[in-house]
């Protein structure tokens, strides 16, 4: 298999440059890694279009964020490329966790039928961002990228941002109404802003190495606490596309950065893991972390989102994943208030979702971090201890934390939603992201029902239509007679009967047992989204 | 759950607090330290309920 080839992405003297007409786009999006990229697609998606910039012109270098969630494939499938990403990751639900030589348990991480996405898939962000800017040029009309356009100067006022752009060509300037910033964990937009960006910082350093061999390592995530391949520390294996192995080892808080990513320092460590089969190192990087956030994600016209607004440690793999839970959740309001569908305090509760979103990731890879790195004294008596209680009993099994791995954001308090006095007793309540169920249309032509979900507000019926006519901006789709099938009965088992408004970001935003308009509306209200009052 | 704070144990307190002085017994500082960890998780998982836990943790880290 050849190495991945970083093919330079074309640059173009932009239209301001070359006496073409000046842009003016709706939205400029500063920053072409995925989650800019998923951004600009989701926008498209909705028929905003977008100027993308990005001072660089190649993927990332480095396979850097590989696991890729379920709910993010989700995402992703709305956005077009979770095919491709399905069929060229590795897929994988079992983690095993070894200390020293022993295994002291394993996980199954999507144990359950019915869904379309496995649970986790591991990809190079390299091939990511690929597919992502393929997908782009799909809308030559709605997406315009510029590589090797380095934003140098940003102001804004009341009507929207200026920013000041550098080329080869020279410099210009570009007027949106909205700038998103996906300039990554070292954004130079939040500098600009003189935001603080406060949080806690780990000593800990870790070494990554991407290692290229022929092994027959089945697809599963490996953690290892006190190999004795690697005494006293913790060490993760993990399968990439391309015969590529992640090997991520801990090396302690006085690791020398620079002396420990040389290959005559990396490479008897992996050959101690490797054994004789032969390799070669694709990529090593030597990092410690930290776990910040913004104190709010929205400044007037400059919307933060992914590592520019929040970054964690990478067990959990809450990085990458909780920058698309960002672009989900902030597409489809910003594409509203753009075609004045909804006010621009809508924006609000991008704030607030995120907000809980973000804090619950730092949380979890915080203590993750912790529970790997333990501080000397008691911190370290009871991690020890928890693993000494793990080899024999199940219940701290539990309590071992090799990393919880990402799963879907509830909003279940977010103010969009409307309360639930439904007496429904699924677990579906507002707030929550639909689970996906196997459906058949009434043509009986196989799909699944995340599918026929997002992008515009649905309203779900199952069992019996909606009575009477719609309010605008909301789709109907029925299972059940005359409608969709549920094939498996997964769809019955996971939201009972009933009506459920769900938003375009495929969360509920309110649910019913008995049709009502009055209710349908208010709630459409209280999700932001504009009514014109009935004649 | 509150967290009782009467006696509590199923039989007279002098024998299983001395069972719990000779658990130690022939362990260096870390040894025992080590024994209590585990001993703690095992007992906070009998007892289950976090608000009970919590209020030992509040009343434990109170010296006196």
């Amino acid at each position: 298999m050849a190495p991945y080839d970083y093919a330079p992405i074309e640059y173009v003297t932009p239209p301001e440059l070359s006496g073409g007409t000046p842009k003016e786009a709706p939205v400029l999006i500063v920053g072409a890694g995925p989650i800019g990229l998923a951004a600009a697609v989701d926008l498209a998606l909705s028929g905003v279009a977008t100027v993308l910039v990005d001072d660089n012109n190649v993927v990332s270098v480095g396979s850097r964020a590989i696991c890729w969630a379920k709910r993010s494939l989700e995402i992703l499938d709305r956005l077009g490329v979770a095919d491709r990403m399905l069929a060229k990751g590795v897929t994988w639900k079992l983690g095993r966790i070894y200390r020293r030589a022993r295994e002291i348990y394993q996980f199954d991480l999507l144990p359950e039928e019915g869904h379309k996405f496995p649970a986790f898939i591991n990809l190079q962000q390299y091939y990511m961002e690929q597919y992502l800017i393929e997908r782009c040029r799909d809308f030559p009309g709605l997406i315009d990228l510029r590589f090797k356009n380095r934003l140098v100067g940003l102001s804004q006022d009341e009507t929207g941002v200026t920013a000041e752009l550098e080329t080869e060509d020279g410099r210009y300037q570009l007027k949106a109404a909205y700038l998103l910033a996906c300039d990554g964990a070292r954004s130079l937009i939040r500098q600009q802003l003189g935001l603080e960006f406060g949080g806690t910082v780990f000593e800990e350093r870790f070494l990554i190495a991407d290692v290229v061999m022929d092994a027959d390592f089945p697809s599963e995530r490996w953690f290892w606490f006190n190999p004795d391949f690697h005494p006293g520390q913790s060490a993760l294996l993990h399968k990439q596309p391309d015969n590529i192995y992640r090997i991520d080892l801990q090396l302690g808080p006085d690791a020398d950065a620079e002396a420990e990513r040389q290959p005559e320092k990396v490479i008897p460590r992996i050959e101690k893991i490797v054994g004789e089969r032969p390799f070669k190192l694709d990529w090593v990087s030597v990092y410690s972390f930290q776990c910040r956030r913004l104190e709010k994600f929205v400044h007037d016209r400059v919307i933060f989102a992914g590592d520019s607004a929040h970054i964690v440690s990478p067990f959990g793999a809450r990085g990458g994943n909780g920058g698309l839970h960002d672009v989900d959740n902030l597409c489809w309001k910003l594409a509203a208030i753009v075609k004045q569908e909804a006010g621009p305090d809508l924006l609000a509760s991008y704030d607030e979702e995120r907000i809980h979103g973000a804090d619950e990731n730092i949380r979890n890879s915080s203590w993750s971090t912790r529970f790997m790195s333990p501080e000397p004294g008691a911190e370290t008596w009871f991690r020890d201890a928890t693993l000494d209680l793990a080899e024999r009993f199940g219940f701290a099994r539990r309590l071992v934390n090799p990393g919880r791995l990402s799963v879907p954001c509830s909003l279940s308090d977010s103010a969009l939603n409307s309360a639930d006095q439904s007496g429904l007793a699924t677990p579906m309540v507002p707030g929550s992201p639909c689970a996906d169920a196997p459906i058949a249309s009434p043509q009986g032509a196989e799909g699944w029902l995340l599918n026929q979900l997002g992008g515009r507000f649905v309203l779900l019926s199952l069992g019996q239509a909606w009575p009477g006519a719609l309010p605008a901006g909301v789709e109907p789709l029925l299972i059940g007679e005359g409608g969709w099938q549920d094939t498996g009965g997964f769809v019955a088992a996971r939201y009972g009967n009933g009506h459920y408004l769900i938003r375009p970001d495929q969360h509920i935003a309110a649910r019913w047992q008995e049709a009502d308009a009055d209710a349908l509306r208010a709630a459409l209200q209280k999700a932001g989204i504009r009514q014109t009052e009935m004649v | 759950m509150a967290l009782n704070t009467e006696f509590n144990f199923s039989e007279q307190p002098d024998q299983l607090y001395n069972d719990l002085i000779a658990l130690h017994e022939g362990l260096d500082e870390a040894q025992s330290a080590a024994l209590n960890a585990r001993l703690i998780l095992l007992l906070m998982n009998q007892i289950g309920d976090a608000q009970t836990i919590r209020a030992a943790f509040a009343a434990a880290r109170q010296p006196s």
